[in-house]
């Protein structure tokens, strides 16, 4: 299972990389990605907007299933990635390198309150039985 | 080849054309039409031998077995369509005055009739086009009582998870909120679960009996207890009506409202995809509310009640009558099985599903509630199947169509993995059922013998397995001239 | 028992193999406090030959008038091929095309609906129907709202069918949408721009026909509603868009979506249904449709298909955030319209729409010749039109059917400014001869019925 160590997690799946300048890039994990299958369809939220933590912020699609997608802690959308709303496909082949949208959040600390990697993958392994 | 490769520019078919009229001179140009739309030029013979053929590449009820789950593919009678389109029935225009459309009013009438007595309720709308929309004027009754009363804290319909995804999406519809209840091992409703549930804010339950699970719930006295004294209303989803009709009532079960779907428990035809029609009954505090319209025998004739007569009405929900031709078959068909025929159609439904599942699980398929008594349907699971030759419900499906077979449901409901949820209906003989079996033990044996070749079905329809990834990501929605 | 194959011996067979002792002991599952079941309202069983009598008697008692009512639902010439065809049982009796390999006939024939529609309606994509035009118009509304984000006011000009502005209301009344009805001019019987501010709204219906058969400025009210940043919903009437300039084209940038009842293309009047709505509009709303959708894919081996597609947007992927609840479309009355469309082709579709149109001009001519009789409106009209009376439209319109004319839609109960008001609608079904029985027997009731009501 593909959970890298340097990033942080949500239990609705979301990966968040904290960036140098405090801001942080979110996406979704390879495990989501291979629970969905093959995406079709990604709606990214528009740029500007305000979001408050676990607010549903954008969606994705594979042909049997939707899933939205939870902001990881409140902030501000600065941009969304036009690459994987034309090409879906990419969160398939690497859920980590194409990322959805970039925050800047409210209250920089709150990224603690999120999983490490240790975490997800118990949390993983638990909803897998 | 698509009926636009037919065409070729200027030809016609003559004989359906008006005459060539005076041109519309008299409107405005701006508001006048320019370009020509893209509708097929064509003979009659190009268009009849088209979609003759396109009619060939679909399996159907009357040409293949079809034990597709919670569907109730059952015969469809053919005197039900020839005497629906009967020309005093098909040129009768739905504001034309009632005297003209006694024969057809008299038959909604005791269609009503019939539609109450089945379902043990006090009085019937025929108004709901769809299941879906039967299900959205029974929610919507719901809230009407509710409102009506002030008791506006209900804002929450309990769905189980097992329930059709129609059950939530309605409930959104009608401005409520959802809470769905987990469903126990042997696929009855988790009560505690229910009981924690419910509150001041409950406003209604959601509930298909015998469950989307293919087995009867058995506490339902419990449940629409538990229900009724937190002060919500009971729903009946009558998507597997045909399991108990003339068997049991839901009326007797104490739900305050169902609705029924023609297209499956009276046979009207499925016709690719609708029109379906989803009449909706109601126990005695919803009889205000029920959609119009509403058929009335007063004084020696039959009319159409509207909002005039039915104030607290949720309304109407079609423009004109519902699917009324719908109707029609509906009651030809309710007619032609009477009263003893009716009670029938559960118990041979009941029968030939124990029976397949008996057989089934002698050929060594895994049923999905080994303990419980199948309803109308029942459910088997390929999960081990798939972990040890890593085909699937979907793989095993595709195959039977080579077989000759519709595939059952599948991957509904979700709450069972590889799932085909199995329904034969009442109407299929023990031939077609051990043919079908057969069919199933060979596939069983290829999908460990040679899973490949199971994995690569169909390959005997007029096309192979479609790419659904590329039909959603390159959408391709109209064809466009090259 | 009718329509059950089996023998007393199979049925013996049957229960040996499941190990019941009898058909009831399959229901032992059943609280028997739960009742018995017994119908006790449910007549005797007819066999065919029974039913057959009494159907044929009841469909008599419905007998054939000379119709010039329309109001939402307009007699049309049916090739005889339509519906022989879409009552073949591999279109009547097939399911919902899921399993699409076993369903290609179904599928393709959905997609070239969908060409055929977008196309008519000058839009990019087409559902693959809903249920009827007034319940269309509210998805289209509903859509309209999920797809502006910003706001949740509809502007429903009173030109829109009374029926259809009833079917919208009932069912959006749960989803805090306001309704906000404007007024038609009473000389043009259209909708003016209006001048007024009217705050945000999401879209703008605009009907054409409208209700009264009268064409709006489509042109104007596109733009006004684009001007707004709002939506616009093109409501029309399929037939008329053999003559009439499609949705699509409206204004500078064409309407947004067009929905309306497709029974005019191929389905009979038959009581008021099975009818179907068509919903249409622009690329980039698709994912706000409600409804099936089909699209065109490969399969395994490269060869085209078809398929149902975007299924995430519906109910039983996305449940509680579906688009909608709508699971099924008409299906078998879009088989037969599709059929209808093909027969009539581009031309044909052009000359029904001008024969109606050049019909309801002549019955206007002589209708309006009758003392006491007059034309409520000054604007073009399709195939309708609004005359007023000097006496109770319900009086003349009694005396008509009594002489085998149904003469029209009595106006009073919607509109009561209107006065002595009906609606009036010729299509390409009407001879020179119906319209000039029409108008002898039109006259023969005014000028009797005037001493009469004295």
């Amino acid at each position: 299972m593909n959970i890298p160590a340097e990033l942080k997690y949500t239990a609705s799946h979301e990966w968040v990389k904290v960036n140098t300048d405090g801001t942080l890039t979110v996406g979704i994990t390879d495990h989501a990605q291979d629970l969905l299958g093959d995406m079709v369809f990604v709606e990214n939220p528009a740029v500007g907007r305000e979001l408050k933590a676990g607010e549903e912020c954008a969606v994705v699609e594979s042909v049997k299933a939707a899933s939205d997608i939870y902001a990881p802690v409140a902030g501000i959308v600065l941009t969304a990635n036009a690459d994987v709303e034309g090409s879906p496909e990419v969160l398939n082949q690497d859920a980590y390198s194409a990322w959805m949208f970039t925050l800047k959040p409210v209250n920089p600390a709150d990224v603690n309150g999120l999983m490490d990697a240790d975490a997800y993958r118990a949390l993983v392994e638990a909803e897998a039985h | 080849m698509l009926i636009f490769e037919h065409s070729v520019p200027e030809r016609m078919a003559y004989a359906q054309m008006p005459a060539e009229a005076l041109e519309a001179d008299d409107l405005p140009v701006h508001l006048l039409r320019r370009d020509k739309p893209l509708l097929p030029e064509a003979s009659e013979m190009d268009v009849v031998r088209h979609y003759t053929r396109l009619s060939q590449k679909n399996f159907s009820i009357d040409t293949h077995f079809y034990p597709l789950g919670s569907c109730t593919m059952k015969y469809n009678p053919r005197a039900c369509n020839s005497l629906a389109m009967l020309p005093g029935f098909l040129n009768r225009h739905p504001f034309a005055p009632v005297q003209t459309g006694q024969g057809y009013l008299a038959s909604m009438y005791e269609l009503q009739e019939i539609l109450c007595d089945v379902t043990g309720m006090a009085g019937v709308s025929l108004a709901p086009m769809a299941g879906a929309q039967g299900e959205f004027a029974g929610v919507a009754m719901i809230r009407a009582y509710h409102d009506a009363r002030g008791d506006h804290a209900r804002r929450e319909i309990i769905i189980p998870t097992a329930a059709h995804g129609t059950n939530p999406a309605t409930a959104v519809m009608c401005g409520y909120s959802v809470r769905e209840i987990p469903t126990d091992a042997t696929g009855n409703v988790d009560l505690a679960a229910l009981q924690a549930a419910v509150g001041p804010q409950t406003a209604g339950l959601m509930l298909t009996n015998p469950s989307t699970l293919g087995v009867f719930e058995q506490q339902i006295q419990r449940i629409q207890k538990i229900v009724h004294d937190a002060g919500g209303l009971l729903y009946y989803d009558g998507a597997n009506l045909n399991a108990i009709l003339g068997r049991v009532k839901p009326g007797d079960m104490g739900f305050d409202v169902i609705h029924i779907n023609l297209h499956k428990t009276f046979s009207t035809p499925h016709g690719g995809g609708g029109p379906g029609a989803g009449p909706v009954g109601v126990s005695t505090r919803l009889l205000p509310y029920l959609p119009i319209p509403l058929v009335a025998y007063c004084d020696g004739n039959y009319r159409l009640l509207t909002e005039a007569d039915r104030p607290h009405s949720i309304g109407r929900l079609s423009a004109n009558n519902g699917n009324a031709g719908v109707l029609l078959r509906a009651y030809i068909y309710a007619r032609m099985l009477g009263a003893e025929g009716m009670h029938r159609v559960a118990e041979f439904a009941t029968l030939n599903a124990n029976y397949l599942l008996a057989k089934l699980r002698q050929a060594g398929f895994d049923i999905a509630f080994p303990t419980r008594r199948a309803s109308h349907e029942f459910i088997v699971t390929l999960k081990h199947l798939k972990d040890e030759t890593g085909v699937t419900a979907m793989d095993f499906a595709k195959r039977l169509l080579d077989y000759g077979y519709h595939a059952p449901t599948t991957y509904f409901p979700m709450l069972v993995p590889e799932c085909l949820l199995i329904e034969p209906t009442e109407t299929e003989s023990m031939a077609t059922l051990d043919g079908f079996v057969a069919a199933m033990t060979a596939i069983l044996a290829e999908a460990r013998s040679n899973p490949e070749l199971v994995k690569g079905a169909p390959y005997t329809q007029p096309v192979r397995r479609l790419d659904d990834v590329k039909a959603a990501r390159e959408l391709d929605l109209v064809w466009r001239h090259k | 028992m009718p329509f059950i194959p089996h023998t007393d011996a199979e049925v013996e067979a049957m229960l040996a193999v499941i190990g019941a002792p009898n058909i009831d002991a399959l229901f032992d599952e059943i609280p028997v406090e739960l009742g018995s079941g017994k119908l006790v309202s449910v007549p005797d069983a007819l066999n065919e030959m029974e039913i057959t009598r009494l159907m044929h008697e009841r469909a008599e008692q419905d007998s054939r008038q000379l119709n010039f009512i329309g109001a939402g639902a307009y007699e049309h010439h049916i090739p005889a091929a339509v519906w022989q065809i879409a009552t073949r049982g591999e279109f009547y009796s097939a399911y919902t095309p899921y399993q699409a390999e076993a369903s290609q006939g179904t599928l393709q024939l959905i997609y070239e609906y969908q060409t055929m529609m977008a196309s008519l309606t000058g839009m990019d994509v087409s559902n693959a129907s809903l249920y009827d035009g007034g319940s269309a118009l509210a998805e289209a509304v509903l859509m309209a709202v999920r797809a502006h984000k910003n706001a949740t006011r509809i502007l429903m000009p009173r030109t829109v069918s009374p029926l259809y502005r009833a079917v919208v209301r009932n069912i959006v009344k749960n989803q805090h949408i306001e309704l906000m009805e404007l007024d038609y001019d009473p000389v043009s019987g259209t909708t003016p721009v209006p001048e007024i501010a009217v705050g945000d709204f999401a879209a703008l219906v605009i009907p054409q026909p409208n209700f009264f058969g009268a064409l709006e400025d489509v042109d104007a009210l596109t733009d006004w509603a684009h001007a707004h940043g709002a939506l616009a919903i093109g409501l029309v009437n399929p037939t008329a868009l053999g003559l009439l300039k499609p949705p699509g084209v409206w204004g500078e940038r064409g309407a947004d979506m067009a929905a309306g009842d497709g029974q005019p293309l191929g389905a009979p009047l038959s009581n008021g249904g099975p009818y179907y709505g068509f919903l249409t509009c622009k690329q980039a709303l698709v994912r706000q449709m409600p409804g099936r959708i089909v699209g065109r894919t490969l399969d395994l081996d490269g060869k085209p298909g078809f398929a149902l597609t975007l299924q995430a947007r519906e109910q039983h992927i996305r449940r509680s955030k579906a688009t909608s609840n709508i699971c099924t479309n008409q299906g078998l009355v879009v088989t037969a319209s599709t059929i209808y469309m093909s027969l009539l082709g581009p031309t044909g579709l052009r000359r029904v729409a001008s024969a109606a149109h050049a019909n309801i001009l002549q019955l206007a001519e002589q209708l309006c010749a009758i003392r006491g009789v007059t034309r409520a409106f000054r604007s073009p009209c399709f195939h309708e039109m609004v005359i007023q009376l000097n006496r109770p439209a319900s009086a003349v319109l009694g005396e008509l059917a009594a002489a085998g004319i149904l003469g029209g839609y009595d106006l009073c109960a919607d509109y009561p400014e209107l006065g002595n008001a009906m609606l009036v609608c010729a299509t390409e079904t009407k001879t020179a001869a119906d319209l000039g029985r029409y108008a002898e027997q039109l006259n023969l009731c005014m000028q009797e019925g005037s001493d009469a009501d004295i």
